[in-house]
């Protein structure tokens, strides 16, 4: 019964209609198989492809002890060897396997990106909420802010950020963070606005709803797929700017493994150990390219996505 | 503006006076003396207002690590980023437009899957990392260009098409999103039907009116450009206000820091007025088309 329902779930999700009676028959392990077969048939082979990459991703970063052939912080002999049958994408200078180290290194990258995400729509939504909502002095104020914040590129936006925290994990995901508060904020405000317009908010006033319930009961549901949209859209920006950050040298702790930094180091190495650096960029660039995916997914699905779309835009053009 | 990179930038922990005598093992005294030389302890409010003042002179400060004015080693830095970012932005525009075209026009068909399919990677690969491959295959393997420096105008080519690349694909994406709504219009029927010819609906009625988008997003682009100069010129060992502005953060040199990121955000400010204007000119488009017939 429940195994019918849960069916009955995806099919909606992708638009086919169900069919077959005997969905019941299907054992539990065949149904993600036949999940993963509808959304091939439906989203093309590229799509298939990012979504089982983004599975692999997380997979790894979650039981990344045992996944991982060999230790990523272990040193040994062998060093410097080329991808081969034990070693599979080659070892460093320090003879520790790359593999490993890009298998760990999905922990700290999957982590970073999520955490600024939530903390960048939590401030960004929270700031255009107040300056939506406000009124007009209040709006005028924070949005200045916010168009000053905006004057600079996001990367940079961010490198102050971890330069006034000092070097850290969590210094880089509260940098990100902030360095996407102000779209956050921009979107939500137009958006509070036009909301705020609507009849039904003054229905609500008139029957004596406190400011607070209306933002938080009538406002915020009308703009959280939208929300939604860049938020998943933001991740793979975030990720893109924590390599970055972490590839010039800001909040990094060398023997952990990490995307950015081995690929800085393998820099070195670039003449005699190629690998060294193009892996863990393979790593960071499938990664994006996987949740960038996901983001169109996520458009795709929401009502008005569309609209979301064009902003996201926003993160793919300025890094 | 000038407010907050000050401010930002004063809760920075750390001494930089004792940053700057770190190496040269300075007693108590010397940090004092050097505190007082660099104005740290005179209040807040004095620095931002002596900072201002010298700021309308066009006077950036003095940098700590050099002991030179910032503003002329920005201004000396400049012209290679904007070298650099400019190469980029007219990459991105000589090889984006006309894949978006092309995109658009065989929408759904192989010619479209592969350029869509190219740009896809083309968004998602750090600069940083197309760098470094373009590194591998064409400096150190071919041999066509060197890996790193000036001298030549050879040793633009990499930087420039690893800064591009990325804005390329997503013009071309954006191009064919826009273009693909534009022809979908009944107007291009219209026009069509009177008999224009193709290549003159497509480039008279079409691509007028769908290349606003992409020109709004150059403009945003240009913040992309400056922000992927900093890790394309550490990698190709550029000198540029990138690079200079990676090496001060390292040196908590606060002046240089300052100047250099009131700079990109006036460039980035200008650069966005110039497209605004550039939008300006051709929104009209409607109003002129109708009234020269």
């Amino acid at each position: 019964m429940n195994g019918g329902e849960a069916e009955g779930h995806a099919n909606g999700s992708f638009g086919s209609g169900g069919r077959g009676a005997s969905r019941e028959l299907v054992p539990l392990v065949l149904r993600p198989l036949a999940w993963m077969a509808r959304f091939f048939q439906h989203q093309g082979l590229m799509r298939s492809l990012m979504m089982f990459v983004l599975f692999a991703v997380v997979t790894c970063a979650i039981f990344a002890e045992l996944i991982a052939p060999f230790s990523p912080t272990d040193i040994g002999y062998d060093i410097l060897r080329s991808p081969n049958r034990k070693y599979l994408l080659g070892t460093d200078q320090l003879g520790r396997d790359v593999m490993s180290r890009i298998i760990f290194g999905a922990r700290p990258a999957l982590l970073t990106a999520g955490a600024s995400v939530l903390a960048g729509v939590v401030l960004g939504v929270t700031v255009g909420l107040v300056a939506g909502y406000g009124g007009r002095w209040v709006g005028a104020v924070v949005m200045r802010a916010v168009d000053v914040m905006l004057a600079l590129p996001g990367l940079v936006m961010a490198m102050v950020v971890v330069v006034i925290l000092g070097n850290g994990a969590l210094s880089i995901v509260l940098a990100i963070a902030l360095a996407q508060v102000p779209i956050f904020a921009r979107m939500v405000y137009g958006e509070t606005l036009s909301v705020k317009r609507r009849a039904f908010i003054d229905a609500a006033r008139v029957v004596g709803c406190s400011n607070l319930r209306i933002v938080g009961v009538h406002i915020l549901p009308n703009i959280a797929s939208q929300v939604a949209v860049l938020a998943t859209a933001a991740l793979g920006w975030s990720i893109l700017v924590a390599a970055t950050l972490n590839f010039l040298g800001f909040g990094f702790s060398p023997p952990d493994a990490s995307w950015g930094v081995d690929l800085q180091f393998g820099r070195q190495w670039i003449y005699q150990a190629w690998w060294l650096s193009v892996m863990p960029g393979a790593a960071i660039a499938l990664t994006i390219m996987a949740s960038n995916l996901l983001g169109d997914l996520v458009a795709d699905y929401v009502a008005g996505g569309a609209r979301a779309n064009e902003r996201k835009i926003r993160f793919d053009g300025t890094i | 503006m000038s407010l907050l990179v000050f401010l930002i930038l004063h809760l920075i922990p750390g001494d930089p006076a004792q940053a700057i005598l770190f190496q040269v093992g300075a007693t108590a005294e010397d940090v004092a003396s050097m505190r007082e030389r660099l104005g740290l302890e005179d209040p807040l409010w004095d620095q931002y207002l002596s900072y201002l003042g010298g700021l309308l002179q066009g006077d950036l400060g003095t940098s700590f690590l050099y002991k030179q004015p910032v503003s002329e080693k920005v201004i000396g830095l400049l012209p290679h980023t904007l070298l650099l970012g400019g190469g980029a932005l007219g990459l991105a525009l000589l090889v984006g437009i006309p894949a978006g075209i092309t995109a658009a026009l065989f929408r759904d068909r192989f010619l479209d899957k592969l350029v869509t399919g190219i740009a896809v990677t083309g968004v998602a690969f750090p600069a940083f990392w197309l760098g470094l491959l373009l590194t591998k295959y064409f400096a150190l393997e071919l041999g066509w260009f060197p890996s790193l420096g000036t001298g030549s105008l050879k040793a633009l080519v990499l930087p420039i098409v690893s800064l591009g690349w990325p804005l390329a694909a997503i013009l071309s994406r954006l191009l064919r999103e826009s273009l693909t709504e534009v022809l979908r219009s009944p107007y291009l029927i219209s026009a069509r039907s009177r008999g224009y010819s193709g290549i003159r609906v497509l480039f008279r009625h079409s691509l007028r009116s769908a290349i606003g988008p992409v020109v709004s997003m150059v403009g945003l682009q240009f913040g992309g450009v400056i922000a992927g100069a900093v890790a394309i010129e550490v990698i190709f060992g550029r000198p540029g206000v990138g690079s200079y502005l990676v090496e001060s953060m390292r040196a908590k040199d606060i002046p240089a820091v300052q100047g250099i990121i009131l700079t990109i955000g006036v460039v980035y400010l200008l650069a966005n007025l110039l497209v605004d204007l550039g939008r300006a000119g051709l929104e009209p488009r409607v109003r002129d088309e109708w009234s020269s017939r």
